[in-house]
């Protein structure tokens, strides 16, 4: 194995193993994407939430806290992926790339636990200021 | 790395003219970069408003509903066009289809049009229902 070039380094090892995974996975969140976001903004658009009572009214049913359930779950992993893939493509240096990829990976963690939060307390009621 | 070498470049998009394909491309980056950051703080400011109590729901919808938040809105309304435009056509091209010439080239002039129709119908609608 030959240390002179970058491509040496890398040479034989074989591919990373995860890059067909991450692919795949950019796809199926992305038709998912298609229904869920085609769904919300329709409801959105179709609707009026300008009062905290419609919101919740409109949460405490499963068939709109369940899809937008989900769609945190798929929005927020498809997010992660392609913010990656930024982060991969531009960031050059290892340290700077190395503090992407961890803001990335707890900016959608941490935003898909906030989401999923916020939908529960609204469907089931619940207020932080006591609500209604 | 590439900054601390001296081999030579490969031409870089200055040297192209530009074509539908490209601009639908990096559109496609853009405006995922932009859902991703400013379409999701939007979100999430959103959702947890409502689960904190009235009073800062009413302040979401007080910046939502102000010139400023309208304009943030009809760029994300456009923005999630385009990048469901874009993701489409990326999945069909997955499959091997629409690499011919012509085919790639009119269906990314739709592909830039069409969501700013789809925007302005949007907006138009929300507008005629009063907001």
């Amino acid at each position: 194995m030959g240390h002179a070039t970058e491509l040496g380094h890398v040479r034989g090892l074989g591919s990373a193993k995860s890059g067909s995974h991450h692919w795949m996975m950019q796809r199926v969140t992305a038709i998912a994407n298609l229904v869920l976001m085609t769904w919300l903004v329709t409801s959105l658009v179709t609707s009026d939430f300008s009062s905290l009572d419609a919101l919740k009214m409109w949460l405490s049913k499963p068939a709109a806290a369940v899809p937008l359930a989900l769609l945190c779950v798929s929005v927020f992993t498809h997010i992660r992926l392609g913010l990656t893939v930024l982060v991969e493509d531009y960031c050059h240096g290892e340290a700077g790339k190395l503090a992407g990829l961890l803001a990335i990976t707890f900016f959608t963690w941490g935003g898909m636990a906030f989401a999923l939060f916020s939908i529960a307390a609204l469907a089931f009621g619940g207020s932080a200021n006591g609500g209604h | 790395m590439a900054a601390e070498s001296q081999r030579p470049l490969s031409p870089h998009l200055q040297v192209y003219k530009w074509s539908p394909a490209m601009l639908v491309s990096i559109l496609h980056r853009a405006t995922g970069d932009g859902l991703a950051i400013v379409g999701a703080l939007v979100f999430l400011w959103w959702l947890g408003a409502g689960a904190s109590g009235a009073e800062a729901y009413a302040a979401f919808i007080d910046h939502a509903g102000a010139w400023y938040g309208q304009v943030v809105l009809i760029g994300l309304t456009w923005a999630f066009f385009q990048h469901g435009a874009s993701g489409l056509r990326h999945l069909l091209l997955d499959t091997g289809a629409g690499y011919e010439l012509n085919t790639n080239r009119t269906w990314a002039m739709v592909v830039a049009a069409a969501p700013v129709i789809l925007t302005a119908a949007v907006w138009l609608f929300i507008y005629y229902k009063g907001l």
